[in-house]
């Protein structure tokens, strides 16, 4: 920009600073959030995978085979760890959130946090134990 | 000589520079004084060309919002102590068009705040004669936290998505739109919505939660807007399902 800046009165020069693409690696606060963001690919993945296994599945016994030789390959599971990982991630700042979102009221006080979040963490808990009891429990 | 401590203040006369620059001053450190106090001490006794914004000194009036040391504040509510030995750093609030050294355009934040109308809409006002709207203690209690909202702008200077996308009508504008849509008196929701439910609306948010974080009267401008969508999205299932019903 040329340094011509006369003064006129009834022209303001306002100054706009332009957001820099990496705004979100100035803080921890701004990274993490950046990080939750990301998470949600984690798990639209795991949907995806899902899918991809139940549709191996439908094509018959080899190409269920081949499915699981090739989740057994080290890089399948290194990668599998990292999505995890963010999936937990995921859920448990969803789960924090979630008394933020759906405040409840009782005789007219706002019930604690921890009372809309635990319910939360709970069922999670539950829900996870059942569908691990069925997945290993057949064996 | 008593204590001191380094303000660097942001300038901005589009006369002399065409980007700002800090300016450092040398101001006392009075235990009470807060970052207002230093600046008024500034215009008075060292620089009396540096423009701000003030009025009330006792965060009611929302004037004296600026960044300082890269937060949000109020500066007539944060003392120099708090930054003790400095130096502290104070700019214009941020995502915000400089006018001159740490004044703000507001302009576009003024027309998305009308834009929601934050006042009571009633369909039909009835007479004086039948007297007040009267409202209890528990219907107050459901919008109030809402109404400490003071337009300082700190939770405008503070959200990632104001500053990445200029249409988006901002944290304070639908705190301010939630106050009067959970008022008993009040008729315009539907009116508020339209605006509200809308991409630049509530949808905008990304739930960063900084609006709240930073917000000097605990509004939680954050909780309105989540609320808000949760709101959004139980009423468009509810047309969805019964569309005879009332919208």
């Amino acid at each position: 920009m040329k340094q011509s800046h006369a003064y006129t009165l009834y022209h303001p020069k306002w100054y706009r600073r332009r957001v820099s693409t990496w705004w979100w690696t100035q803080q921890w606060r701004s990274f993490k959030f950046i990080l939750r963001e990301l998470s949600s690919l984690a798990v639209i993945y795991f949907v995806a995978l899902l899918l991809w296994l139940l549709w191996s599945l439908g094509q018959g016994e080899a190409s269920y085979r081949n499915f699981l030789a090739w989740m057994e390959s080290p890089l399948m599971i290194a990668f599998n760890v990292i999505a995890f990982l963010f999936v937990l991630y995921h859920s448990i700042t969803w789960f924090n959130l979630a008394p933020k979102a759906m405040p409840v009221r009782v005789g007219g006080k706002r019930l604690p946090d921890w009372m809309i979040a635990a319910p939360n963490y709970a069922a999670w808990v539950v829900i996870s134990v059942v569908i691990a009891w069925f997945i290993l429990g057949g064996n | 000589m008593a204590k001191t401590i380094t303000l660097e203040v942001a300038r901005y006369r589009p006369e002399q520079e065409g980007e700002p620059a800090f300016e450092n001053f040398d101001v006392p450190l009075n235990k009470d004084w807060v970052v207002l106090d230093a600046l008024n001490y500034i215009k008075d006794k060292l620089d009396g060309s540096l423009s701000y914004r003030w009025s009330c000194r006792m965060g009611v009036c929302g004037s004296c919002g600026m960044m300082v040391n890269g937060e949000p504040k109020l500066t007539c509510a944060t003392f120099l102590t708090a930054y003790d030995p400095g130096p502290i750093r104070v700019e214009p609030l941020r995502y915000f068009p400089i006018v001159r050294d740490l004044v703000v355009e507001i302009t576009d934040f003024m027309s998305k705040l009308k834009a929601v109308k934050p006042w009571i809409v009633r369909d039909e006002e009835k007479p004086i004669s039948e007297g007040e709207y009267l409202q209890t203690p528990r219907q107050l209690d459901n919008f109030k936290q809402f109404s400490m909202c003071i337009n300082c702008l700190c939770c405008y200077a503070a959200c990632p998505v104001v500053g990445l996308d200029q249409h988006f009508i901002g944290p304070a504008a639908i705190a301010l739109a939630q106050r009067y849509n959970e008022d008993s008196r009040d008729q315009g929701k539907e009116e508020r919505m339209d605006v509200l439910s809308q991409h630049d609306g509530i949808w905008g948010c990304t739930f960063n939660g900084e609006c709240t974080r930073v917000c000097p009267k605990n509004v939680d401008p954050a909780g309105a807007i989540q609320q808000y969508k949760i709101k959004a999205v139980t009423d468009w299932y509810k047309s969805l399902l019964m569309p005879w019903g009332k919208k």
